[in-house]
């Protein structure tokens, strides 16, 4: 498949492919992310996950529609709004779905499990309902869709780096908030032992309610990004919840490092592919790759070091 | 100061404490000794609102707590030492303390804790999981104590622990007692450190109040039949 292009336009695509993998990857990122701090707080399989996404995207399209037609002067910027804009509604809608279900269902995983999947279904069909079963492109302000030209053959995208910086800056964030904020400290006590944690006077009920949404309000920003690289539909987020366990799994439970480089490896090993193959075939040959080394390395790239 | 009235809990079926009447007067401390399997560690818990109650009222300063969750009956004055300490070992030696500020809304340590404990100070970067046993027991103690409570409960804070650091344990829970005026509630096998700290001794056997007595006048002989298999 290689062999119809010169070295140099070989390492210009996959130069290119690579940038814009960045998206993904962050995308990957940012759902891995707001699913492992869920897992890590309550132990729950949030199959829901891409729903929340997928609210964040939506409130972007909305975001977009506003300012072109009420403040197109500010149109350029609007991105930053629907970004903390989609944290805010998918973190609110997450608190609310933790309030009202799942809270009732710690002590029973199986039934997290089915319950989520429940309420993806129901999301799913409020989307379709609300903003119609046709997928919605958002317009991204034209200085993120520009490039900076490096070589005449490589250009850098904009939003490739962009949203790369943004999901590197919140895991950053997620990270130094854990160590340095009360919240974390709070997080990290319940994880430990939770009876105790409620009899040093920790309110483990309101920290497990913040933490689902801030898992949840991660994974908005996430949608917000991947209007970028992909039209929004009700069911978008089933196709990444798959992809986003493949990267936790891959990358080794437990471990922020295992989960940027596993996703940084499997979002761009699909960027590259699929400019030579069918967006499938890629799927395909990522899903063999990954499956071999698992084979190979159960515990993942990265294996949690358990303590005693 | 704690005022408890019928308490009565039970594991599923299994009734464990079967209507305890008990009051601590402010400034107080009090020992509850008993053998194994005899309801201390499930009273401590029965009061910090960690197994619930199946009827009976508990009140601190006036104010009922009976089916409050823990973290509300820490805001209401109620800090606990388990047995076996159940420091957050992963966590580092301030941290540990930290966590206790919760309810005070407080962000850092007030100075008079480490004043108690000052190798917690020399320790506070370390992981709490990697200190002796010792000062583990006072790690707990501080991170108790960061609540600022009205009463402290501790359970068999001497198990495990080197006797001549008992001695030192007896020593500090009176002087945490004159310095902030609280109550301190202590369960106990060892009568030698109940005698040295309590004011009061009183004796748990299957779930009932068997023997009650101030400090002053008591009758060793007997507790200490009391506590012999
Ligand atoms: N989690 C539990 N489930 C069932 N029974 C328990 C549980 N914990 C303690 N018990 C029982 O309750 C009784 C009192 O135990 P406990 O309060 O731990 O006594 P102590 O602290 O005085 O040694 C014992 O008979 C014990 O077997
Ligand atoms: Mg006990």
């Amino acid at each position: 498949m290689f062999s119809d292009y010169s070295m140099s336009e070989l390492g210009a695509i996959f130069a290119m492919q690579g940038f814009a993998g960045l998206i993904l990857f962050s995308v990957f990122v940012l759902m891995a992310l707001g699913l492992a701090i869920i897992f890590g707080q309550m132990g729950v399989i949030n199959m829901a996950h891409g729903e929340f996404m997928i609210l964040g995207a939506y409130v972007t399209y909305i975001t977009s529609n506003v300012f072109s037609d009420y403040l197109p002067a500010l149109f350029s910027i609007y991105f930053f709004v629907a970004m903390v804009l989609a944290f805010i509604a998918s973190g609110l809608l997450g608190m609310a779905v933790e309030w009202a279900m799942i809270r009732h269902l710690y002590k029973r995983p199986l039934d997290t499990l089915l319950a989520t999947w429940g309420l993806s279904l129901i999301l799913q069909q409020v989307y379709r309902s609300v903003f119609g079963a046709r997928e919605v492109g958002v317009t991204i302000p034209d200085w993120i869709m520009g490039s900076l030209p490096v070589t005449d053959m490589i250009e850098v995208p904009i939003n490739g780096i962009f949203v790369m910086v943004l999901a590197v800056g919140i895991s950053a964030a997620i990270y130094i908030l854990m160590y340095r904020s009360s919240w974390g400290k709070q997080v990290r006590a319940i994880n430990q032992n939770r009876v105790m944690a409620g009899a040093v006077g920790i309110n483990t009920e309101w920290t497990d309610r913040l933490t689902f949404g801030i898992g949840c309000g991660v994974a908005g920003v996430a949608g917000s990004a991947f209007t970028m690289i992909g039209s929004t539909g009700p069911t978008a987020g089933q196709l990444y919840i798959v992809d986003t366990f493949l990267v936790v799994v891959f990358g080794g439970a437990g471990s922020l490092l295992g989960t940027i480089a596993s996703a940084f490896s499997i979002s761009q090993a699909q960027s590259i592919m699929e400019f030579f193959l069918s967006g499938s075939m890629a799927k395909v040959l990522t899903l063999l790759t990954v499956v071999g080394i698992l084979m190979l390395r159960p515990q993942g790239l990265f294996a949690l070091k358990l303590r005693k | 100061m704690l005022n408890v009235q019928e308490l009565r809990a039970a594991y599923g079926e299994s009734e464990v404490l079967h209507g305890l009447d008990f009051t601590v007067a402010p400034g107080e401390i009090v020992a509850i000794m008993g053998r194994n399997g005899m309801g201390k560690t499930t009273l401590m818990k029965t009061l910090m609102g960690i197994v619930p109650a199946r009827s009976g009222v508990v009140s601190v300063d006036g104010t009922e707590i009976t089916g409050l969750k823990s973290h509300q009956r820490v805001a209401s004055g109620v800090a606990y030492v388990p047995q076996g300490r159940m420091i957050f070992s992963a966590m580092t030696v301030q941290e540990n303390v930290e966590t206790g500020l919760t309810v005070t809304g407080k962000k850092k340590v007030p100075e008079n804790i480490y004043e108690l404990f000052p190798v917690l100070l020399e320790m506070k970067g370390r992981r709490g999981g990697n200190l002796s046993g010792g000062q583990q027991q006072q790690l707990a103690i501080a991170r108790a104590l960061a609540s600022d409570p009205k009463i402290l409960l501790l359970d068999e804070p001497t198990e495990g622990i080197q006797p001549s650091i008992i001695r030192d344990m007896a020593r500090t829970l009176r002087r945490i007692r004159d310095e902030r005026g609280l109550s301190i509630v202590v369960s106990e096998q060892v009568l030698s450190f109940a005698l040295d700290v309590a004011d009061r001794v009183m004796v748990i056997e299957n779930g009932n109040f068997v023997h009650d007595s101030p400090r002053a006048g008591i009758d060793e002989a007997r507790v200490s039949k009391f506590l012999s298999v």
